[in-house]
């Protein structure tokens, strides 16, 4: 090595071994890291980014194999040493965090002996000190009553606090690199600024190298100091933020930057009109489809909702600790969504935005008929469905009307059924079409609405990509001519890349159809493109509500503009550092 | 501790119906093959059983309240009286065999998870699948004929304790354990020799669903998350064995743990047969046989409050690793 790096990892190949053969995962890659820096690697899902990670501390699993190059941390070569050295080396001088914090913590045992056990492992403390450095450690990443959390186990704790002990873990022997897997990976938005905040203080203070591993180019700009972009198991480019954003360099990259969303983007500039699924492919849409048209109807809204209320029975008091008022009885109740009220005009979407526990799900759900609210009314279509039960409104024709698109594309399809099935079931059940040739002739048209080519159709989802999944998933919604589509967070689990595909897809079928839509995110950003209209929940309450642009650009109160200023993103005229 | 009660009612109503639901009939097995009717039904109206069926059942349960089980009919004793000097027979031998299953079972499994592939894991599949497709009597019998017959390393398979020994004085009714108390060292081994054939073939039947639930247990752990943590943090190789995997794996294994215990009560059955053990097994074929109502019922209930006591512990101890369980009541 002539010039001495950090960190340096140098033409870095690594294989899998699959039963379908052998796969590439890492063609020499390249990247380096000095004293202090913060490296972002990015890419979508696939690119290679967690395996570059995971060969650097060499918890590569066993499948996977290193065919090519070194690395070398702080002069010591890490390919091919010792496990004993390594595991020395893990968690006292290199250390990481990972997404989905819960997970990641041992969960029947107390977050404080978690910390404990690092510290021993690395002789960072004695028997007799130890509790005392959890105690501190828990304090530093700002988690509050830390010597009663000492005790708590991961499951008594939010995400944002999980993640905040997984820092205290990963930093409790002081490292010299961490690095950090997708670490706000479904969290809220303000839980995520304030913990990479977080990790920005923490790390600067120690003066510690960071890798940032992360899909979403806005954080990236925000907390590194030099990106890293991946596609493929290759390095497609490496620059400072501000050059990466400025004058990006590859395809790829300007593809990337493209397809995220930001607060001035609108739909038409996250994908070129060249690219393979586009435009192109949704004007294939014949005419016939023009038969979904709305009829004409008396009620200008299509969807009024007042007074919804839904309380819930808290079962242990002492868990959910809230500001109660009024008479004492013996059941605690929480109120998920407290007296809202709003309407929606045909044709018209409306966003739902809010962090998680704000209620929103729970308004879908109501809205769905999927729970049945405490008090309040539904006016859909010109018909007070809350008069029905839940299990009653299942069976009438209003049903059909009202559909949902699910929020994780791969969940919400039955593994057993084909695409086809997934999306001929709804035509069966709830239009009673039985024979086969209609059938099949619906299914078709329906693929070819939503961009799903016809030789997918006899596919199972594990045979179908994200946004494949995602395409199978809408046009299961809209096989029964629905008035009213909701869609719960439809794109948070795809790659920006085919979320920027899919938005263009609902917008494109809205138009078309006709459909109004009821659109549940916490990403302002996507809800903005797609949204006449939003509202703003917190805490089961309506915040803030009016024109999407205004209230992105001008929020009125605290909440919506802490929740605004939250989302990062690249600004080149501001640097951070 | 309330959960059981309603199991413990329906156990009651269930071997109620099903032993009278039995072909055969009671008054006539008592009555002696030259019996005429009017014995017969002499018997049957000492028996009770000319009464219809609710009206037996209440006096059935009036009784079981007042602790009385009723009498064996072959025997002549309070079932409850036949019943306890039997059952530490058995108990001695399931909790030794499942013991043995268990020291086996567990580690093997570990050994298999944490080496896949390697020879270990054959081995724990062979001993599975042998566990599970070999039938406890067949077992029982290969063992009889190789270690007594063909070695003769083993003392014959007639009962808990060679006829020329007295047994132990009774203290808590497992041979092993009183003769310790007694400190007679002499008859410890010689109802350790007894119990090693019953109970290593009971164990290969309990060992088959012990180790496989280990290993895949520990495999989902040490494939989880959290052991990746533990691994990314430079942990000890025993620690995140042991502490972070296995503690998190030995839940769904206490849990199999319950139901292979419940099995075991009903391999009993066959191995006393087999080994001449007199347990309650063994009794409880005899009653069925003769149609021995109260003896029958006694067996059943017995076995069940046997297997709510396990269940009910198994929970406990559930309860104290796992602390999210505590939320679900």
């Amino acid at each position: 090595m002539k010039h001495e790096h950090f960190l340096d990892v140098n033409e870095l190949s690594v294989e899998f071994q699959t039963r379908n053969g052998i796969v590439k995962a890492l063609e020499k890659v390249s990247i380096h890291v000095d004293k202090g820096e913060v490296l972002g690697i990015v890419g979508e899902s696939g690119s290679g980014k967690s395996v570059t990670a995971y060969t650097i501390i060499g918890l590569l699993d066993r499948a996977g194999l290193v065919t090519n190059g070194k690395t070398a941390f702080d002069g010591m070569l890490l390919s091919g040493a010792k496990e004993a050295l390594l595991s020395d080396l893990r968690g006292r001088e290199i250390s990481m965090i990972f997404q989905n914090p819960r997970a990641a913590l041992n969960p029947i045992r107390s977050v404080g002996k978690q910390i404990e056990d690092v510290l021993l492992r690395h002789v960072q403390a004695s028997r007799y000190n130890v509790r005392k450095k959890a105690i501190d450690m828990l304090d530093q990443v700002k988690i509050v009553d830390s010597k009663r959390r000492y005790w708590s186990y991961p499951f008594e704790l939010s995400g944002g606090m999980c993640q905040r002990v997984m820092i205290a873990i990963a930093l409790a022997c002081n490292p010299r690199l961490l690095i950090a897997d997708e670490p706000t990976t479904g969290l809220d938005v303000t839980t995520q600024k304030a913990t990479m905040d977080l990790i920005q203080e923490l790390t600067r203070n120690r003066n510690m190298s960071v890798i940032l591993i992360t899909h979403d180019l806005g954080m990236a700009s925000a907390y590194c100091d030099r990106l890293v972009v991946m596609q493929k198991g290759k390095i497609v480019e490496s620059a400072p933020v501000v050059k990466i954003f400025s004058e990006p360099q590859h395809s790829y990259t300007k593809k990337l930057i493209a397809a995220s969303p930001g607060p001035k983007s609108q739909l038409a500039d996250l994908i070129d009109t060249t690219d393979e699924m586009s435009e192109a492919d949704i004007e294939q849409l014949d005419k016939p489809m023009q038969q979904f048209s709305q009829k004409k109807s008396a009620t200008p809204n299509i969807l009024e909702v007042s007074n919804l209320v839904k309380e819930f029975t808290v079962r242990d008091s002492s868990r959910f600790r809230l500001p109660w008022s009024g008479k004492i009885s013996s059941h605690q109740t929480f109120r998920a969504v407290d007296d809202i009220s709003f309407s929606l005009k045909r044709g018209e979407s409306l966003g739902l935005v809010g962090e998680s526990g704000c209620g929103k799900s729970t308004t879908s759900s109501i809205l769905t008929r999927l729970l049945d609210p405490t008090s309040g009314d539904v006016i859909f279509d010109g018909e007070n469905i809350t008069s029905y039960s839940s299990v009653q409104f299942a069976q009438i024709p209003q049903r059909a009307k009202i559909q949902m698109v699910f929020q994780d594309p791969t969940d919400s399809l039955n593994p057993r059924y084909t695409a086809k099935d997934t999306i001929s079931e709804p035509l069966k059940q709830l239009l009673f079409i039985k024979k086969r040739e209609a059938l099949n002739e619906r299914v078709i048209k329906l693929a070819k609405m939503v961009g799903l080519p016809e030789n997918l159709l006899t596919r199972f989802p594990h045979q179908l990509s994200g946004g494949q999944k995602a395409r199978v998933g809408i046009a299961r919604a809209i096989a029964v001519e629905p008035l009213l589509l909701i869609l719960d967070e439809p794109t948070s689990a795809l790659d920006v890349s085919v979320q920027a595909v899919v938005l263009q897809l609902l917008n494109k079928l809205k138009r078309d159809l006709g459909m109004s839509y009821i659109f549940v995110s916490h990403d302002l950003n996507v809800v903005r493109l797609l949204c006449e209209r939003v509202m703003v929940m917190n805490r089961g309450k309506i915040v803030e509500t009016g024109m999407a642009d205004d209230v992105l650009r001008n929020p009125q109160k605290d909440y919506t503009r802490n929740l605004v200023s939250s989302i990062p993103h690249f600004e080149p005229g501001k640097k951070v550092a | 501790m309330l959960q059981a009660v309603p199991s413990i009612f329906g156990v009651i109503v269930i071997s109620f119906v099903l032993t009278r639901a039995l072909p055969g009939d009671p008054a006539v097995y008592f009555a002696g093959a030259m019996a005429d009717k009017e014995s017969i039904e002499q018997v049957r109206q000492a028996l009770g059983l000319d009464r219809s069926w609710v009206e037996q059942f209440f006096i059935y349960v009036g009784n079981l309240a007042q602790g009385d089980w009723g009498q064996s009919l072959k025997t002549g004793q309070p079932v409850t009286e036949e019943l306890l000097k039997r059952l530490p027979a058995s108990l001695e031998l399931t909790f030794i065999g499942l013991g043995l299953a268990v020291l086996a079972a567990v580690p093997l499994g570990i050994l298999a998870a944490t080496n896949p592939g390697s020879w270990v894991d054959h081995i724990c599949r062979l001993l599975v699948t042998a566990g599970v497709s070999l039938p406890t009597f067949f077992t029982g019998l290969f063992l009889i004929y190789i270690f007594y017959y063909l070695l003769g390393w083993s003392p014959s398979p007639l009962g808990r304790l060679n006829i020329l020994y007295l047994s132990p004085s009774h203290v808590t009714g497992f041979y092993i354990i009183d003769s310790l108390i007694a400190g007679d060292l002499e008859i410890f081994l010689g109802a350790l020799a007894q119990l090693i054939l019953p109970t290593i073939t009971l164990g290969l039947f309990a060992l088959a669903p012990i180790a496989r639930m280990t290993r895949g247990a520990m495999l989902g752990a040490l494939s989880s998350d959290y052991v990746r943590t533990a691994r990314a943090n430079g942990l000890s190789k025993s620690m995140i064995l042991l502490t972070y995997a296995f503690r998190n794996a030995s839940l769904p294994v206490l849990t199999t743990l319950g139901m292979v215990f419940s099995f075991l009560l009903g391999a009993n059955v066959l191995v006393e047969k087999v080994f001449s053990w007199p347990g309650i097994g063994s009794f409880a074929i005899e009653a069925l046989i003769a149609s021995d109502y109260a003896a029958v019922q006694g067996f059943v209930l017995s076995m069940a409050l046997l297997f709510i006591t396990v269940n009910l512990t198994i929970d406990v101890i559930l309860a104290i690793t796992d602390p999210r369980v505590g939320l679900e009541e």
